[in-house]
C-alpha cells in the first residue's frame, strides 16, 4: 500500500494529540508514515511519545533552521520527505500554520490542497463543513498528490502499536526558504485545562460577562471544559486572544458548547455552529444564540452557572 | 514603495447563501469588500501616509489587486475610497471555479508584472475560509512570507519589515527583506470609514481591468477546468431541531444541570 505522510505537530517537547488522528485518518487510505521536524537533538524523545498509536513508522528529520526561518523551511523539509517516500497523500492538522504550509507544499510538489476536512475517505475525498457549518461538502483533489488539513477532534484516535520504526532524514534547506529570520517565540500561555480545539466540552464566555470569567472558569473546571471567548470579550482583554471562538478565532465542534453572555454573531457562530449540542445562557430573550441553541435559558449567567453548578455536583454525589 | 493588497469580493456574511452544482452562487447574494481585507488596507495607508506626507507627487503607492467576476470593481472602489491609489482587476470567464491553486497563479502573475516591493493580505476571506492564499503567494513569488501579522514595521529605506506574527501557536517576531507577503489580523487596527471626499477622489481613480489572455495565462490552466481538486458533492446542513429555550424564574440553572445529566453531556 502506498505510504501517506502526516505532518506531527509538537510544542518542541510534548507530540500534539492530533499525530494518533491524523494517523488514524492515514491508515484507512494508506500506510501511516509521521514526519517530525525537529530541533537537533529533540527528536527520538518525541517519536518515543507516540507508543499506542497507529503511527506505523516515523521520518524524524532533525534540523535548526525550521525553528529559525519558519514555515518555507518546514515545507522545504516535507517536500524532500514527499520525494524520498511517494506518497499518495500527505495530511496536515489545520492550523493557522498547518494550513500554510498545506498550501504551499501543494504548490511546490504540484499537487491540489483541501484545508479544513473533518472526515477523509478510502478514496482520499474528504468532508468539509463550509460557510460556517451551514453547508457540508465532498471534494477530491484531481491533480498531484493531495496535501490535506485535518481539523483536530474530527475523529478518535485508534490505538496501536506505534511506532513500529523511527528513522531519521536529513535534509538541506536551500537559501530561498530562509529569507524569513525568527527572532523571538513565545509559545501560548497554557493554563491547567484543556485544550480548545481538543476538548470535548467547551464553555464560552463574552460580554456578558462583563470581564469576570469566574463562573465561567468554576463550570468548566468542573466539567473537565476548556474554556472560550467571544472577540468582544478577547478585545476587551478579559481573556486571551488565542481562547477567541469563531471566524478570526479558533473553529471547535465539541460534544457540548456553552456560550454564555454571548449574544451569536455571524462570526461567531462561524466557529462554532457545528458543535453536537449547544447550550445558551443570555439575559436578552431576542438574542440570535437562541435560533442555534438546543437548550436556552433566558437568565443572568451569574445566577443560572452557579446553580448548574451545585445541581450537577449534588446530583453526581 | 509598491504595494500591492489583494482584496476580495465576497458574499455578505449575513447572506443566506446558496450552492449550485458545488459552487457558491455569487449572484444571488450581495457582494462586499472581504471585510479582513480592510485591515491590510487601513495598515497599509498607515506605512504610506507618513513617508508621502508633504510630497507632491506620492512616491510610495498602493494598487488594490483583485481576481473576481466584473463586479468587483465595486469592492475595488470602496478600497480606493479609503485612500488606495488605483485598482487592478483580472476577470475573465474562464477563471470561474477557481480553486486556490489557479487563484494564487494568477494573483502572482500581475503581482510579479507590476514590480512590487511588498503584498498586503488579509488572513482569510470570509467565504472560502482557507487561509492559504498569503503563503501561497510567497510559494509562489519565491518572498518572504510573514503572515497573520498582529503588528507590522516597515523600513523603506533599509528595504525592511517586521512583523508580530500572532497565532494559537504562540507570538512569534519575525523579521525579512523586500520583497515580502504580509497578512494582517484583525486586531491590527480598525479600518476607517472611507470619508466624502474620499468616495468622490475615488470615482476618478483608475481601476485596470485584464482579462486572462492579458497576463499570458491560458484559461485551460485556471477556472473549473484547471483546478486541481474538485467539489464532488454539496448540501445544506439539515437545520436544527428546534430547541428549548425556557425564562429563568429561579430554577433555570437547576434544569439546565437536569437537562445535561439526562441528555449525559456532562
Ligand atoms: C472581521 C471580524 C471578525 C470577527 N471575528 C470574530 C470571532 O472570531 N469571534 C467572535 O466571537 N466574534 C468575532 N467578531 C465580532 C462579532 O461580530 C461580535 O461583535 C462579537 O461576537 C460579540 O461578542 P459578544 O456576543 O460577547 O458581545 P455582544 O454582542 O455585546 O453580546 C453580549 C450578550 O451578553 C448578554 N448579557 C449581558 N449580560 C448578561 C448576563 N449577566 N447574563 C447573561 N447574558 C448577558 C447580552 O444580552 C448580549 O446578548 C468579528 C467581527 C469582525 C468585524
Ligand atoms: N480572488 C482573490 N482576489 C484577491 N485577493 C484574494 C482572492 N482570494 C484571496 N485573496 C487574498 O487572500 C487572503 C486570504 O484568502 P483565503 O486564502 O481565500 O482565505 C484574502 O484576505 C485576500 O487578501
Amino acid at each position: 500500500m502506498a505510504n501517506v505522510l502526516f505532518l506531527i505537530d509538537h510544542d518542541g517537547s510534548k507530540v500534539a494529540k492530533t499525530a494518533g488522528e491524523l494517523a488514524t485518518f492515514a491508515k484507512r487510505v494508506g500506510s501511516p508514515v509521521g514526519v517530525i521536524i525537529a530541533n537537533s537533538g529533540s527528536g527520538d524523545a518525541l517519536a518515543s511519545q507516540l507508543g499506542g498509536t497507529e503511527v506505523e513508522r516515523v521520518v524524524v528529520v532533525e534540523n535548526d533552521d525550521v525553528a529559525k526561518h519558519g514555515i518555507a523551511a518546514a515545507v522545504s523539509v516535507l517536500a524532500q520527505v514527499a520525494a524520498e517516500q511517494e506518497p499518495s497523500a500527505v495530511l496536515v492538522a489545520s492550523s493557522a500554520r498547518g494550513k500554510e504550509i498545506a498550501g504551499r507544499l501543494a504548490l511546490r510538489t504540484g499537487g491540489g490542497v483541501i484545508t479544513d476536512a473533518v472526515d477523509l475517505k478510502a478514496d482520499l475525498s474528504t468532508t468539509q463543513s463550509v460557510f460556517g457549518g451551514s453547508f457540508t461538502v465532498n471534494a477530491k483533489v484531481k491533480v498531484g498528490t493531495p496535501v490535506i488539513t485535518i481539523r483536530p477532534s474530527s475523529n478518535e484516535a485508534g490505538a496501536g502499536s506505534g511506532p513500529a520504526s523511527v528513522e531519521k532524514f536529513a535534509v538541506t534547506i536551500e537559501a530561498k526558504d530562509k529569507t524569513v529570520t525568527i527572532t523571538n517565540s513565545q509559545p501560548p500561555v497554557k493554563g491547567g485545562r484543556p485544550d480548545l480545539t481538543e476538548a470535548k466540552i467547551v464553555i464560552s464566555g463574552g460580554r456578558g460577562t462583563n470581564g469576570n470569567f469566574v463562573e465561567v472558569e468554576a463550570m468548566a473546571d468542573l466539567l473537565g471544559a476548556a474554556v472560550g471567548a467571544s472577540r468582544a470579550a478577547t478585545d476587551a482583554g478579559w481573556y486571551p486572544h488565542t481562547h477567541q471562538v469563531g471566524q478570526t478565532g479558533k473553529t471547535v465542534s465539541p460534544q457540548l458548547y456553552i456560550a454564555c453572555g454571548i449574544s451569536g454573531a455571524i462570526q461567531h457562530r462561524a466557529g462554532m455552529q457545528t458543535s453536537k449540542t449547544i447550550v445558551a445562557i443570555n439575559k436578552d430573550p431576542e438574542a440570535p444564540i437562541f435560533d442555534l441553541a438546543d437548550f436556552g435559558v433566558v437568565g443572568d449567567l451569574f445566577a443560572v452557572l452557579p446553580q448548574a453548578r451545585e445541581t450537577i455536583k449534588s446530583k453526581r454525589a | 514603495m509598491k504595494i500591492a493588497i489583494c482584496v476580495k469580493q465576497v458574499p455578505d456574511s449575513w447572506a443566506e447563501k446558496k450552492m449550485v452544482g458545488g459552487r457558491l452562487d455569487r449572484e444571488s447574494v450581495d457582494a462586499v469588500l472581504n471585510d479582513l481585507d480592510e485591515y491590510a488596507i487601513e495598515e497599509a495607508l498607515r506605512i504610506i501616509e507618513p513617508l508621502n506626507e508633504g510630497k507632491e507627487t506620492p512616491e510610495h503607492t498602493i494598487t488594490l489587486i483583485s481576481m473576481g467576476p466584473d463586479r468587483t470593481t465595486e469592492a475595488i472602489r470602496k478600497g480606493l475610497s479609503m485612500g488606495a491609489d488605483s485598482g487592478l482587476l483580472v476577470s475573465d470567464a474562464a477563471l470561474a471555479g477557481s480553486d486556490a491553486v489557479a487563484t494564487a497563479k494568477v494573483l502572482s502573475k500581475v503581482i510579479q508584472d507590476g514590480g512590487f516591493d511588498l503584498v498586503f493580505c488579509g488572513t482569510e476571506s470570509t467565504d472560502a475560509r482557507m487561509s492559504v492564499i498569503p503563503a501561497m503567494l510567497a510559494e509562489s513569488l519565491g518572498w518572504a512570507q510573514l503572515t497573520f501579522a498582529g503588528s507590522v514595521k516597515v523600513d523603506a529605506s533599509a528595504k525592511s519589515v517586521e512583523i508580530a506574527r500572532m497565532t494559537e501557536s504562540g507570538v512569534e517576531n519575525m523579521s525579512a527583506n523586500f520583497p515580502c507577503v504580509v497578512s494582517v489580523i484583525e486586531k491590527i487596527n480598525e479600518p476607517r470609514y472611507p470619508s466624502f471626499k474620499g468616495i468622490m477622489a475615488a470615482k476618478k481613480k483608475q481601476i485596470d481591468t485584464k482579462a486572462l489572455a492579458d497576463i499570458g495565462i491560458a484559461a485551460g490552466d485556471v477556472g473549473l477546468s484547471g483546478a486541481w481538486s474538485e467539489v464532488l458533492e454539496a448540501n445544506p446542513r439539515p437545520a436544527r431541531e428546534k430547541g428549548v429555550k425556557l425564562e429563568d424564574a429561579g430554577d433555570g440553572g437547576t434544569k439546565l444541570a437536569d437537562y445535561l445529566l439526562e441528555k449525559r453531556l456532562v
